[in-house]
């Protein structure tokens, strides 16, 4: 076994280490060793999106990202979606739209559909099912996950705070 | 009063529930497990984990077809951090035998074979040893270091090589079943099955048209996201507990006994949530293995399949080549059909060609027909149940030559249908009759759809989901054409047990042994809350291991819904029955006196206030002690066959060969829909499931037998950008065997899509795709065939 | 996966120094081809440098006078962020958001693409299209080679032992100039290319006076396609001359058959594209200064 490494990272908003070897990947990491079993193995080839999380922001394939590369960086899980007991707003979705059956792809459509909205919150369908064509899904034909997306996106536009700006402003 | 089997009402009046009103039966509740999987908190067997735990992985045959002469494991066993290995000789000796297992047969010899290979290997990922190691990298490694010596054989892949007299055998004992008169010969072929009734010649002799055609279907996975799993941990005292994500624990446990020679009181299975099975989660694999390595080792072992290994080694689901012929007179009866079926069973016998013999021609009142189906065995991995097992490629045959004739006819396609289409009394191919069935309403209602009437649109034109591609001349290059297509199901009862244990709060506790793959824990959990008048938030639904609930069959065979909750429903009477009986102590009047409505129990004459279940709960335990109803049903006499329809809206690239699907819409009787975003769903889950079979799923073998694409990559499922919305019509026409009216939902609607998308793309181009998938050089190559070019003007 | 050993230098410096002292060695970039082809056991690498740490190679920067420079750090997503890479390169931004999917994007560098060396690979027919040039750095300080000779053959690339691809540069467009990329695949997306063409066209008026054609997935290494190229150039892109240009590209395709498709499939596609694909660029031309 090689010497392990100490990693720390910005982990669901806290600060969090762990030892890991190089070979070990950050989903193995999660569900392994922190316990974080909300990242699905589907494939480990990044074809699926079942073990989807953030870093830096930025939607990513846990099972083709090395533990070793997060070190100083931000990683979101599903596991940090809700706000406590205050559920995100596609989680809502999701369970309102009946987004989900057997639910071993929810976690990930759910970051990959976070990543979406904060970068656009206004997407069309066709938008929708292009940034979340590497999600699949097997039992719900992506109907309803589609709606629970677009359904979300509006709540959270509906929601979202004015922002007044120095020149026109709104 | 206890034990006498007295009903409040009965399990069928006949009517399905027609009669009723219904308060939850027909909502749409937040299902109870649902912030567990949005929050990624829900327990699937791979996020199991126990002290002390080993990771255990599995060698697998690198030939398709080859003796073992023997196995070393012993530079494995000396690698630090390996704790145990098994090989096949590690297993009991099993005798071969045929029994029923949920909606086919199994032989525990074939099973326990497949689990680990004994003198042959018999597919590309054939099981032959597994270790237990400190981590899932020293197992790797571990497996690199076994040493097996294979005398390599010729393979046979293909359903007709196979049963060509020159092929490689595979079983040498094998003999064809159901030959009369019966063969010696070795064979690939392990049975025959036959349906006739009349006279064909003369039948076809009346015909004024034939169509004849053959079809080549693909082998095609089930394609669930989660892997197989299983974890093991074994008692000093033998006992064994598994965790599993299963669709069907009691058969996990009963296989394992039967393979490994153990008691079944030795074998505690706990189902897992479950990420999806469409039957290929019903048999076992990984279970055994992981109990005997927990056993050798002494610790905890978990076994996670890679992705490759669910695609080369567990079962997909036959390939097959189908030959179909039917006759027809011109006022559009059909008189005649004769059809030859032949399967791929995979490694071992056992495919699903008698259900697709059987529901090859279900949707249609034949008076003459013979059909015939050959259980073939090729050196592929063993297949397994998919999603109506057998139907869907006997209805691509079948839809596609209904189809045919009704263009030679000149009838409407749904019109050809509804004269000839199947209802209650009509015989099915093998004979029994239908009961009360809704295939001519669920003609009606494709007629009714908003789909029906809705222009196919300019050809190149962005829909929703589809950019288009405007520019490059479009409308030249591209067609669209509109399909339609029929399928049956005939949907299984099996057994079910259900508890429910009424709390001091007047709230109830659910128990049944039905693992939740789809919403089915909430289907349940309304059934017992309409009986019992409660809101559903106030029903607690727990699906319990083996030890905790009575024997219950596989969820699967699209029975959860109607035979759990058959269960669920009679054990809510027996829970009333108490609480009436529990009322009159209270209000010290006969038992005769009480009645039981709303969610109250009532005096007659009331003299008394009714009392709710809240009431009742907390006086439970001086009226005499807890309530907890229960029941227990085999559902066979309760079940009600479906039918559904796809029609689907294709764009065809003439240049390319590129199929686009625009619009989707899935029609299923479901009787009654219990929960119809539920049963919503599971109508566009097996349509997109069919819509991938049609266009771009199979599996692309090598010569020597190694599966070329084994991953998501290149066994292309659809993906989000793939498909449109797919709306769904629900139609229900109550099953008069239960008290509901439930029919079966999950399964049917993936039998016609790809029929439907084979009319579509005849109707687009003029082109009738008789292989499975119509993948885009496939379909190029038929256009040009065909002389169908995109037009020179404005290319 | 075997054990490996990890760097994460932060200087090209360290970098090429690692890359010397090390046996079997790989650079990192987004890893995903490389994490695939390390659990596969097709990659034998035991040490991975990574290069996401170096200030240098994490660059996209673009000026009218020297183009864009795409350090081999930066991630396919960052260039279709960028509204003016977008609006100047359409074609190279295109691929970038054909490769994969949202979240191999978000990892999948753009020189990772490049020195993976896979004959489907989609940057690489939209670099050669525009001309783009590799920099290179070694032992023996830095070099530079034109995108269409650094794949030499499937999964090899002209980088010398203890060489690393620095950044990718791509020259300013000139005026009435534009490219294109499309490919064929099977599905709607997440498939490997079966065919992909890259062109870039310049206009002077009507005519065409400058093409270059690209061709991906029908040969051992993307193929600069010349003489469809030529068959372009001083026409008005008519039909005619798409269709000869077309013919042209399948006459160089060297396509295989294999699981994605028959060779015959690939050819003829490959006509179709470079028609559709050089007809965009035109008329992404047309609309130019």
């Amino acid at each position: 076994m090689s010497k392990k490494t100490h990693v720390s990272l910005t982990l669901n908003g806290e600060a969090t280490e762990f030892l890991c070897e190089p070979r070990q990947t950050l989903l193995e990491v999660l569900r392994d060793e922190l316990d974080l079993t909300g990242s699905k193995e589907g494939c480990a080839t990044g074809d699926c999106g079942a073990c989807s999380v953030l870093l830096d922001g930025h939607v990513v394939c846990a099972c083709l990202v090395l533990a070793v590369e997060t070190d100083a960086r931000s990683v979101t899980t599903i596991e940090g979606l809700a706000d406590g007991d205050k559920l995100h707003p596609l989680q809502t979705a999701f369970l309102e739209h009946a987004a989900l059956q057997c639910g071993i792809c929810t976690p990930g459509f759910l970051v990959a559909a976070k990543a979406l909205l904060d970068r656009n919150p206004d997407p069309s369908e066709y938008e929708v099912r292009y940034e979340l064509a590497g999600n699949l899904c097997r039992c719900t034909g992506y109907d309803k996950i589609v709606r629970a997306v677009l359904a979300a996106a509006a709540t959270m536009r509906d929601a979202a705070p004015r922002v007044r700006t120095g020149t026109t402003g709104t | 009063m206890e034990g006498k089997d007295e009903k409040i009402s009965t399990a069928s009046t006949g009517t399905g529930g027609a009669e009723r009103t219904f308060k939850i039966v027909g909502t749409r509740p937040i299902r109870h497990d649902g912030i567990d999987k949005v929050t990624g908190r829900a327990r699937y067997g791979a996020d199991v984990s126990l002290p002390g735990m080993l990771h255990g992985k599995v060698l697998r045959s690198p030939h398709a077809h080859a003796r073992i002469l023997g196995i070393d494991v012993s530079r494995a066993a000396a690698l630090p951090g390996v704790k145990a290995i098994v090989t096949g000789a590690d297993m009991p000796p099993v005798k071969s035998k045929t029994e029923q297992s949920g909606e086919g047969t199994t032989n525990p010899r074939h099973l326990s074979d497949n689990v680990l290979a004994k003198e042959k290997v018999l597919y590309t990922g054939h099981a032959v040893a597994a270790v237990a190691a400190a981590s899932p990298h020293v197992a790797e490694e571990a497996l690199a270091l076994i040493e097996v010596r294979y005398e390599v054989l010729p393979p046979v892949l293909d359903v007709r090589a196979a049963m060509r007299p020159d092929a490689p055998i595979l079983h040498a004992g094998l003999r064809t079943q159901g030959l009369e008169p019966a063969s010696d010969a070795q064979t690939n072929t392990a049975s025959v099955v036959r349906f006739e009734r009349g006279d064909l010649a003369a039948a076809f002799a009346k015909a004024d048209v034939v169509v004849e055609r053959e079809f080549d279907t693909a082998m095609v996975h089930q394609g669930y996201i989660e892997p197989h799993n299983a974890v093991a941990q074994v008692n000093a005292d033998g006992q064994a507990t598994v965790w599993v994500s299963t669709q069907g624990p009691f058969e996990v446990r009963h296989f394992c006994a039967e393979i490994l020679a153990m008691p079944l009181s030795q074998i505690r299975v706990v189902p897992a949530e479950i990420g999806g099975g469409f039957g290929g989660k019903t048999t076992i694999y990984l279970e055994p293995l992981a109990i005997m390595l927990a056993r050798k080792a002494g610790r905890p072992v978990k076994l996670v399949m890679s992705r490759a290994e669910v695609l080369r080694a567990t079962g997909p689901t036959s390939g097959s080549h189908i030959r179909l012929k039917m006759g027809a007179t011109n006022d559009g009866k059909i008189v005649a059909a004769d059809a030859t079926l032949a399967y791929e069973a995979g490694a071992f016998p056992g495919s699903p060609v008698w259900a697709g013999a059987m529901c090859l021609l279900a949707p249609y009142d034949i008076e003459t027909l013979r059909i015939e189906g050959f259980d073939v065995v090729v050196n592929r991995p063993k297949t397994a149940a998919y999603r109506a097992p057998g139907a869907s490629n006997a209805a691509f045959a079948a839809e596609s030559v209904v189809d045919e004739l009704a263009a030679k006819l000149g009838i409407d396609p749904i019109e050809l249908r509804r004269r000839n289409g199947a209802r209650e009394g009509t015989p099915t191919p093998a004979g029994p009759r239908h009961k009360r069935i809704g295939l001519l309403e669920v003609l009606d209602a494709a007629q009714a759809a908003p789909h029906a009437a809705a222009p196919l649109g300019v050809p190149g034109s962005a829909t929703a989901a589809h950019d288009g591609s405007g520019a490059n001349g479009a409308a030249s290059v591209k067609r669209r054409g509109r399909g339609f297509a029929v399928g049956f199901w005939f949907n299984a009862g099996l057994q079910s047990s259900a508890t429910i244990a009424i709390n001091p709060d007047g709230t109830a506790s659910l128990v049944t042994g039905s693992p939740d793959i789809g919403g089915t824990r909430t289907s349940c959990a309304m059934i017992a809350a309409e009986e019992l008048g409660i809101s559903v938030d106030h029903v607690r639904p727990s699906v319990a291991d083996t030890d905790s609930v009575g024997h219950t069959d596989v969820t699967g065979g699209s029975r959860v819904t109607m035979a759990t909750g058959l269960a669920v429903y009679e054990a809510a009477q027996d829970v009333k029955r108490q609480l009436c009986r529990r009322a009159a102590t209270l209000w010290k009047i006969a038992p005769e006196q009480v009645s039981f409505a709303d969610g109250h129990t009532v005096a007659a004459g009331g003299e008394h206030p009714p009392l709710s279940l809240a009431a009742l709960g907390a006086k439970l335990s001086r009226t005499g002690g807890p309530v907890v109803g229960r029941a227990t049903v085999n559902a066979q006499r309760a079940t009600g066959a479906a039918f559904a329809a796809t029609m689907v809206d294709v764009e065809v690239d003439l240049e390319t060969g590129k199929v686009d699907i625009l619009r989707c819409t899935t029609i299923q009787d479901a009787g009654r829909a219990i929960h119809p975003a539920y049963v919503e769903g599971q109508m566009q889950g097996g349509t997109a499931q069919g819509i991938g079979w049609a266009l771009n799923e199979e599996y692309v073998y090598d010569p020597e037998g190694n599966l070329l694409n084994a991953g998501f990559l290149d066994y292309r499922m659809p993906v989000a950008l793939d498909l449109p919305m797919i709306d769904t019509v629900i139609v229900e026409v109550p099953n008069p065997g239960h008290p509901y009216g439930v029919r079966g939902v999950g399964e049917v609607s993936i039998v016609p899509p790809p029929g439907a998308v084979a009319n579509a793309i005849a109707a687009a181009t003029g082109v009738r795709m008789t292989e499975l998938p119509i993948s885009p050089p496939r379909l190029l190559a038929a256009l040009h065939a065909a002389g169908v070019h995109a037009t020179a003007a404005a290319r | 996966m075997h054990e490996i050993q990890y760097s994460a230098p932060s200087s090209v410096a360290e970098a090429v120094g690692l890359l010397a002292a090390s046996e079997v060695v790989r650079v990192l970039g987004g890893g995903t081809d490389l994490l695939i082809q390390l659990r596969a056991g097709t990659s034998q690498a035991r040490h991975l440098i990574d290069v996401k740490r170096i200030a240098e190679l994490d660059v996209l920067a673009f000026d009218a006078t020297h183009g864009l420079r795409i350090g081999a750090a930066v991630a396919c997503h960052r260039l279709a962020a960028d509204p003016v890479v977008r609006a100047t390169y359409p074609g190279l931004v295109e691929a970038t958001t054909l490769i994969g999917s949202t979240q191999i994007q978000s990892r999948a560098t753009i020189a990772g693409n490049l020195c993976n060396g896979s004959p489907a690979a989609d940057t690489t027919p939209a670099l050669i299209a525009l001309g783009a040039v590799c920099e290179l750095a070694g032992p023996n300080g830095r070099r530079e080679i034109p995108a269409e000779s650094f794949v030499l053959a499937p999964g090899r690339t002209a980088l010398a032992p203890g060489e690393l691809l620095v950044a990718i540069r791509v020259p300013p467009p000139a005026a009435k100039s534009a490219d294109c990329y499309q490919r064929f695949i099977p599905r709607n997306e997440m498939d490997i290319a079966v065919v992909g063409v890259g062109a870039a066209i310049t206009l002077n008026g009507e005519r065409c006076t400058a093409a270059r054609v690209v061709l991906g997935a029908v040969g051992p290494t993307p193929l600069l396609a010349s003489e469809a190229a030529q068959a372009l150039v001083g026409t008005t892109l008519d039909d005619a001359a798409l269709a000869r240009a077309a013919e042209a590209a399948m006459h160089a395709a060297r396509p295989i058959s294999d699981m994605r498709a028959p060779a015959a499939y690939r050819r003829e596609i490959t006509g179709v594209l470079t028609r559709r694909v050089v007809a965009e660029a035109a008329r992404r031309a047309r609309g130019r200064a």
